[in-house]
């Protein structure tokens, strides 16, 4: 039987660097979503929100901190940390107690507020954290990491410069009309390459930022949205949280070396077993997709998603690239929201974040940036220490 | 006088012939690098094996660049600059033969236009930083053939 849910209501606060205490974009974007559901805060009986690990305590207890500014009602509540999954992991909680009936109206919120610059680890002398080793011992920042899977689609595909650089005009030309997109405005090639080099084969402009925001999401079993009237609703359709299987023999952010794999390695890397996880689980295949949010945290990354996600071969996505076929209006566009290029990374929302988006392009409801008579949306992303994500929305 | 000791402790030895110290299943030969801490459990990371002992095993000295990049701004604390102002180095992914990649900076004086995916490098010991109490070093990537060197043959 299907183990589908309605998306009753989403919400975001605008992206940007606006300095107020998390809690205030979490609230603002739950009051959106749940306006947007029809649904009153009165009758929400679970509540999840994603950990920040920046905010201090209230960070820590995120579902609890939402609950109580938004008015203690009595709802059962959860937190999770799945750094940048924290919001699939969220959804998941949530869409489990519906689909046992053991909730009828889940609402789910991630916010965050980000320091400038290079994400650093926690404070302290912590030489058994693979996260702290990384900067003391070798300076290893993210755009680092970024970059080493940038290098490998040059020197292995023949990716260029050129190639990066269009994936963020892509993007930055989709962004443009998006009300909670961060950065809005158009970006050449030139300024790309003209920016400066962070970590070779990348610069600046190719490397998302970091960014305040917050995205909520309301969630109902689809009895109760046909009940309550909502005829039609987007359906979460899968929602895939998956671990790698040893040996993962890609290196992954945080870590210093793989998985040791002299005994060969997976039919699937960790990456490709996200979205496979997803479609298995909806029935619903790579073919079948009309629309995609991919974690762009740099612009060749947004590349690597889109074999990934098995919307055509390795080593091929430049040449759907380069033939428009990932702008929207083209063959199977990505991040028509302009992606992390146009919002910044707010990590315990940003997955949610996806997930709102693809609601307005399943509605019909994108202004500015609408996949024409899209049906089938799916989104992808990754946390840190082995957090898979990506969700499966339908309608 | 000063000393000079790793970074570190367990993870490499020093001296002509350095290498890595991995940590070896002593039930079914599973490598992990790095090596856990002396004082802590080590359940190995195969799904298939329960084995709780370990002992250390070297690991080869040369292996092929998997992926390589560079750092061209400072890193946040706690990496700690050697020159002032900062001076980018370079980072490479290296697959060595047990079937392992492991990350490293790049030694002194070679960048990311000596690098190429699949080329041999060797490890080396280099200072890393140093401070009143001495020297601490670090494992680093050396390219074994130079690029052009390589392209004439």
């Amino acid at each position: 039987m299907s183990n589908a849910i309605a998306v009753a209501g989403v919400g975001m606060h605008p992206w940007g660097k606006w300095g107020r205490p998390f809690v205030e974009y979490g609230v603002h974007a739950a009051r959106a979503a749940l306006a947007d559901a029809g649904i009153a805060w009165s009758d929400v009986d679970f509540v999840v929100g994603g950990e920040t690990v920046r905010n201090g305590y209230a960070g820590y207890v995120a579902g609890s901190t939402f609950a109580s500014a938004l008015g203690w009602n009595g709802a059962r509540i959860a937190t999770s940390y799945a750094a940048c999954a924290t919001g699939a992991q969220a959804l998941d909680t949530a869409r489990a107690r519906i689909l046992a009936g053991l909730c009828d109206v889940a609402l789910v919120v991630g916010a965050d507020t980000t320091p400038k610059g290079f994400l650093a680890p926690n404070a302290g002398e912590r030489w058994t954290d693979p996260d702290w080793l990384r900067f003391k011992l070798l300076g290893m920042t993210n755009p680092a990491y970024f970059a080493l899977y940038a290098r490998r689609r040059m020197d292995l595909y023949g990716a260029t410069s050129e190639d990066f650089a269009q994936v963020k005009v892509k993007n930055a030309r989709h962004g443009l009309e998006n009300p909670n997109a961060r950065y809005r405005k158009e970006v050449a090639v030139a300024d790309v390459l003209g920016s400066a080099i962070v970590s070779d084969p990348l610069h600046l402009l190719d490397i998302c930022a970091t960014s305040d925001g917050a995205a909520a999401v309301v969630l109902t079993s689809l009895d109760y949205a046909r009940a309550h009237g909502l005829a039609d609703p987007v359906r979460v359709e899968a929602v895939s949280t998956v671990t790698p299987t040893f040996p993962n023999a890609v290196i992954d952010m945080p870590l210093l070396a793989t998985d040791h794999f002299a005994a060969g390695t997976p039919e699937r890397t960790f990456k490709e077993s996200i979205a496979d996880a997803a479609y298995e689980e909806a029935g619903i295949g790579p073919e079948d997709v009309d629309v995609a949010e991919v974690y762009d945290l740099s612009t060749a990354l947004e590349l690597d998603w889109i074999e990934d996600l098995g919307l055509c071969k390795r080593g091929e996505a430049e040449v759907l690239l380069r033939a428009g076929d990932t702008t929207i209006g083209g063959r199977i566009p990505v991040n028509p929201s302009g992606g992390l290029a146009c919002f910044g990374e707010a990590v315990p929302a940003q997955a949610l974040a996806q997930v709102c988006e693809l609601t307005w392009q399943l509605r019909g409801q994108a202004v500015g940036r609408q996949v024409e008579g899209a049906t089938v949306g799916i989104t992808a992303n990754q946390g840190l220490f082995g957090h898979g994500s990506s969700v499966l929305l339908a309608r | 006088m000063t000393t000079s000791t790793p970074a570190i402790a367990g993870w490499f030895t020093t001296g002509d012939d350095p290498r890595l110290v991995a940590s070896r299943c002593t039930t079914c030969g599973t490598l992990v690098f790095p090596p856990p801490p002396a004082d802590a459990a080590s359940f190995c990371r195969n799904p298939a094996c329960d084995g709780e002992t370990h002992e250390p095993a070297e690991l080869s000295r040369t292996g092929r660049v998997w992926s390589y990049t560079d750092a061209q701004y400072q890193p946040p604390a706690p990496y700690v600059a050697t020159t002032d102002p900062f001076e980018p180095f370079a980072l490479a992914a290296v697959e060595l033969p047990e079937g392992l990649v492991v990350l490293g900076q790049v030694a002194t004086g070679y960048g990311v236009a000596d690098l190429r995916v699949g080329a041999e490098v060797e490890l080396v010991v280099e200072p890393l930083e140093s401070d009143e109490t001495g020297e601490r070093t670090i494992w680093r990537w050396k390219p074994v053939t130079e690029l052009g060197e390589e392209a004439d043959q």
